[in-house]
């Protein structure tokens, strides 16, 4: 049997993650389709025929499904799961929104947030924020499953799957969207970026984030992120949080500057490839995972490290 | 109304978890166990949504082990008004608990169920998306802030981009965030207060609840662990390493 994945998208393109998933699939291995269920969204499915590897999109057109709110959207994957083995999405917050729903109507179990594929029924995921992994087993004859993204590499390009068009399901009306708002920037994605520099509460305010962040953010031409402490002092919006229950990120360099590196933030970027970490207590836990320690003020730091940056 | 908050027992998130030795769970001996800390800022809502007049009772309830009790005196102790415990010795799995919290749904009839988003042990954020599912209710997850009028509840969500403000018709299933609220601590008097209150106890048969674990856990084991590398002298010794040593700027 196939392999439906959810593709998440903003009616004209993919979002990054869904490629992800992709290749979780193609691990899984089998026939891979697509659903692509938005409104005025033919363009978001011809950038999914284009992923290489997936055989057919499907795309279910219709005004109800314009903001992919989990009502409508679990029902209408809910209507084609008997003809999949697996149905997988990737774990950002539109997936983990509406994918236990979708396993809950189906009466199986769902995996959630998958970093590894062992055999088509046996997967491995984090537990105790990525303090533990567990490889879990599913007996349910669906196998709905959510995917962390950094844990498998992007789908390329170069597919041209068939696009067919699926009827829409009923307008349940049980939720409406009033408005989103989105933060705008001209940085990488935070969870996409090859460098992330990320600061904490040793910033001190959100004024100093953004004065001693940002520059050396445009010379690296890194994301931004953030400790949960900075987030909830308000220095930056919320999405710019990193950790367990925040995003999780692995670029080729991390920098966290004035992050002492509790449990729950090391979750979000221990598979980053290097760590540096800047802090002026040597005996914060960040240090315990950086490659390279820096122990001083940043204050001071952060602008020597912009001007040896030139 | 009447809002139900599912409370879940789970290692204090300040525990390091160890794996035991033949690698077959965690092992839970003697740690220290507190409630979720998301559902403690779903008890703390609703709480608040009674105290602005909106709530007339806030119902707790958690499924495991007797000592799931301690968990929901806790909630009591910080403003709900009675507690259910669904006792139970084996593994409950999101969709088992889902199936108890319908149950317990169809005979409390709560408008609104607040949980919390995830627990921090299995790390799973299914429970109450399923619920919804399970009741044909709408949902609204990672709640950071939450206005109820008449049969409508408006709220905003974290979601990976921003921001989301949706309207959801009630009854609803609602899941807290991090940034929802700011948890009360429990007054002594209030702990004790807390030990009067009702607490029911039923279980997963007397629901007619079948809770079966569909997911067999084979092995669990530590991740490979990082080392601590070098600590360099200065700014200028940092960006040298970056480039001719790590290579990635």
């Amino acid at each position: 049997m196939a392999i439906l994945v959810i593709a998440e998208h903003d009616n004209t393109s993919i979002k990054a993650a869904t490629l992800n998933a992709v290749s979780a699939a193609a691990k899984i291995g089998g026939e891979l389709h697509l659903l692509v269920a938005g409104s005025a969204c033919a363009e978001a499915a011809q950038a999914a025929a284009r992923i290489a590897g997936v055989s057919k999109v499907l795309v279910a057109d219709a005004a109800h499904y314009a903001d992919q709110l989990p009502e409508n959207l679990s029902a209408l994957v809910v209507a084609q799961a008997a003809a999949y083995s697996h149905i997988l999405a990737a774990a950002t917050t539109s997936g983990k929104n509406f994918m236990p729903r979708v396993a809950a109507l189906l009466d199986v179990a769902q995996v959630s947030e998958i970093i590894g594929v062992v055999a088509p029924d046996t997967f491995v995921r984090p537990i105790y924020a990525g303090n533990v992994v567990a490889t879990v087993q599913s007996s349910d004859p669906i196998k709905v499953v959510t995917v962390r993204a950094t844990a498998f590499e992007a789908a390329g390009e170069g597919g041209s799957a068939a696009v067919e068009s699926l009827p829409a399901g009923p307008d349940l009306a049980l939720a409406r969207l009033v408005g989103r708002e989105l933060t705008k920037s001209e940085r990488p994605d935070l969870t996409a970026a090859r460098v992330v520099i990320a600061g904490g509460r040793g910033l001190g305010n959100g004024e100093n984030f953004h004065k001693l962040i940002e520059p050396l953010a445009d010379k690296l031409g890194a994301a931004i992120g953030a400790s949960r402490a900075a987030v909830d002092a308000g220095f930056v919006p919320n999405d710019y949080q990193v950790g367990q229950t925040g995003k999780i990120v692995a670029p080729q360099l991390y920098i966290a500057v004035g992050i002492s590196g509790a449990i729950q933030h090391l979750a979000g970027m221990k598979d980053s490839k290097v760590i540096v970490a800047i802090n002026k207590d040597a005996e914060a836990p960040i240090f315990q995972v950086a490659d390279y320690g820096l122990v001083g003020d940043l204050f001071e730091v952060l602008p020597a490290l912009l001007a040896e940056l030139g | 109304m009447k809002i139900l908050v599912p409370v879940k027992r789970v290692v204090d998130y300040n525990v390091k978890v160890r794996v035991k030795p033949d690698g077959s769970d965690v092992d839970l001996a003697n740690v220290k166990m507190s409630m979720n800390p998301f559902d403690e800022i779903a008890v703390e809502q609703a709480v608040r949504l009674k105290e602005a007049g909106v709530a007339s009772e806030v119902v707790v309830v958690s499924a495991g082990v007797a000592n799931c009790q301690e968990t929901l005196r806790t909630a009591m102790a910080t403003g709900a008004d009675r507690g259910i415990l669904i006792q139970t010795d084996g593994e409950l799995q999101p969709l088992a608990v889902a199936r108890l919290l319908k149950a317990v749904c169809e005979k409390e009839q709560p408008q609104i169920v607040f949980c919390g988003k995830q627990a921090i042990d299995d790390d799973a954020n299914q429970t109450g998306q399923m619920l919804a599912g399970l009741l044909n209710w709408p949902q609204a997850t990672f709640v950071s802030k939450v206005a109820v009028a008449g049969d409508q509840a408006t709220v905003t969500r974290e979601i990976d981009s921003g921001l989301e403000t949706v309207e959801v018709r009630l009854p609803a299933v609602l899941t807290a965030d991090l940034r929802l609220n700011e948890p009360r601590y429990a007054t002594l008097p209030n702990i004790m207060k807390a030990k009067k209150k009702p607490l029911e106890t039923l279980t997963p048969a007397a629901l007619g609840v079948d809770v079966t674990a569909r997911l067999k856990t084979l092995k669990v084991a530590e991740p490979a662990k990082r080392t601590a590398g070098i600590k360099v002298a200065d700014a200028a010794d940092l960006v040298l390493k970056l480039k001719t040593e790590a290579k990635v700027i």
